[in-house]
């Protein structure tokens, strides 16, 4: 079942279901509240920014979605199922984390790497042309081919976030889930990502994408979810930069500023 | 001494082979904490006249979920609740030990340390099957485990059975450690997980030469450990140590000073 046979480039979903519907989600850490009531939808072939300050809350709402934060009030339904009716879905996610998590104790190769997330499609089989084809395609598409036999920890910052792109791009998924894909990432990277989501968002996929400042990315960008201590304050059409930081409730805080003791320590964190 | 070789080579075998994924995942000491637990269920094999082997394997399996269930909750308490299970573990092994009557600290001494050279041809048999099931957890579901062991939140999101393989890998680590209980002992297992795994990565890019390096590592330090003992009359299990860490050292030490040599000599080295 890859992605063109169930969901053809020209026709949607009929039924429109979105494949990402939140409604009313409330996430706490410590009783602190970190997302408040928040309601987002999004419909195949859309692709989302949701961007904010520092602490903002974004990159809850992220695990919010994918499962990985609790929630306190509230559901989140993908591909219109919610609760345990989301995992026979799950391998139609293709998540990128901010960087790879700590388990690097032991060299792994790029090849390696990318493999791992065919898994989600493969179930407890042996490998299959089906499955290397698209691992070695998606190590292609994010330019990466001459280093398949590399180790990752060879690789810059940017080649190692693009790795995590192609891991997620192995499992060929409907909906891909990107926290701060291009945070401190050399240029020729942010290049390589806009190519990988224009072509991924092409092809009928879904994009759903955190960011602090959108760059090359910005073009590609169907529809911005702008959020601010917790809380969604704007949902439409992208913001230029300065209309997005000049939005009411924005209080402009930077880690560099002299007031950012506001925002580190007022209800924005 | 033929049988005391072939459970060594076993043990060489397959501790590297699952001890690599404690490697990944930064719990290198792990396998020593499931040894301690471990002795409580020799204890009581020897308590209750069993067989040490198969207390210790279902006693180790309790305390490697236990351990699991600690790691999986998190949080700043978990490093005390792994010290009362470690240490609670095999100060009930040496009670335990004790309480058994007509055995004497000798006995205790073979188990914290190995004594291959007292492996009768059931405990070979035992070591055998256990082992090749290690080998077939460790080889057979290499992706997976490696999936969690790598990006646990990401194996979790992607829908891979996160926590079924979790609690596999801590069963499988602790039937690791009873087998190797005869070859090395207890106190000595976590090193033949964790030092051919440091050795093999020294020179490897990857993980699956990683694996198989650190196995051939482990076998080849296992029948030269135990060659050595016999010829000098050592203690099996530590001469197998021993040996490992010394072709650790060897190793990073030519590493180093090839590598040396070349940034004095850029030219001739490309």
């Amino acid at each position: 079942m890859s992605r063109a046979d169930d969901k053809p480039v020209a026709a949607r979903p009929t039924d429109g279901t979105p494949i990402v519907d939140v409604r009313g989600a409330t996430v706490a850490y410590d009783g602190r509240p970190v997302l408040t009531d928040v309601d987002l939808r999004v419909s195949a072939g859309e692709v989302v920014a949701i961007l904010g300050p520092n602490g903002s809350g974004k990159s809850t709402l992220v695990k919010a979605i994918l499962g990985l934060a609790p929630l306190v009030t509230g559901s989140v339904a993908l591909f219109g199922e919610t609760g345990s009716g989301i995992r026979r879905h799950r391998h139609r996610i293709g998540y990128v984390p901010q960087r790879l998590g700590a388990g690097s104790g032991v060299p792994a190769t790029v090849g390696e790497v990318v493999a791992s997330g065919r898994l989600a499609r493969r179930g407890l089989r042996l490998p299959r042309r089906a499955d290397r084809d698209p691992v070695a395609r998606a190590i292609a598409a994010v330019g990466l081919a001459e280093r398949t036999h590399d180790p990752v920890s060879a690789l810059s910052g940017g080649q190692q976030q693009r790795v995590l792109i192609a891991r997620a791009l192995a499992a060929e998924p409907d909906l891909l889930v990107l926290d701060e894909p291009t945070a401190g990432v050399d240029a020729a990277s942010q290049d390589a990502f806009a190519d990988v989501l224009r072509a991924f968002a092409a092809g009928g996929g879904t994009v759903l994408l955190v960011a602090h400042e959108l760059g090359p990315l910005q073009s590609l960008v169907t529809r911005a979810v702008v959020i601010h201590s917790g809380r969604i304050t704007h949902d439409g059409a992208v913001p230029d930069p300065t209309g997005y930081h000049a939005l009411p409730g924005h209080d402009h805080v930077h880690p560099h500023a002299r007031n950012d003791r506001t925002g580190f320590w007022g209800p924005d964190w | 001494m033929q049988r005391a070789l072939i459970g060594a080579l076993i043990t060489g075998l397959i501790a590297p082979a699952l001890g690599i994924y404690l490697v990944q995942r930064r719990m290198a000491l792990i396998g020593d904490g499931i040894g301690h637990i471990a002795l409580t269920g020799v204890g009581l094999g020897l308590l209750t006249g069993g067989a040490p082997v198969l207390t210790a394997v279902v006693v180790a399996a309790v305390g490697a979920v236990a351990v699991e269930l600690v790691r999986q909750r998190g949080g700043a308490s978990g490093d005390i609740a792994l010290a009362l299970l470690f240490y609670g573990g095999i100060s009930g092994g040496v009670f335990l030990v004790a309480l058994s009557a007509g055995r004497t600290n000798a006995n205790l001494t073979s188990y914290l340390f190995g004594s291959p050279l007292t492996t009768t041809r059931t405990d070979l048999v035992v070591m055998a099957v256990l082992g090749g099931l290690v080998l077939a957890v460790t080889q057979l579901l290499r992706p997976w485990l490696f999936a969690i062991c790598h990006d646990e939140e990401y194996a979790r999101v992607a829908g891979l059975p996160v926590r079924a393989l979790n609690l596999l890998l801590a069963v499988t680590t602790a039937v690791t450690v009873t087998v190797a209980m005869r070859a090395v002992g207890l106190l000595l297992v976590s090193a033949l997980m964790v030092v051919p795994v440091a050795t093999a990565q020294l020179v490897t890019r990857g993980f699956r030469s990683t694996m198989y390096l650190a196995m051939t590592i482990g076998v080849l330090a296992s029948a030269l450990g135990v060659g050595i003992a016999g010829v000098y009359d050592t203690a099996p299990g530590a001469t197998i140590i021993l040996v490992a860490i010394a072709a650790f050292a060897l190793l990073a030490t030519g590493l180093g000073v090839v590598r040396g040599w070349r940034r004095r000599h850029p030219v001739a080295a490309a």
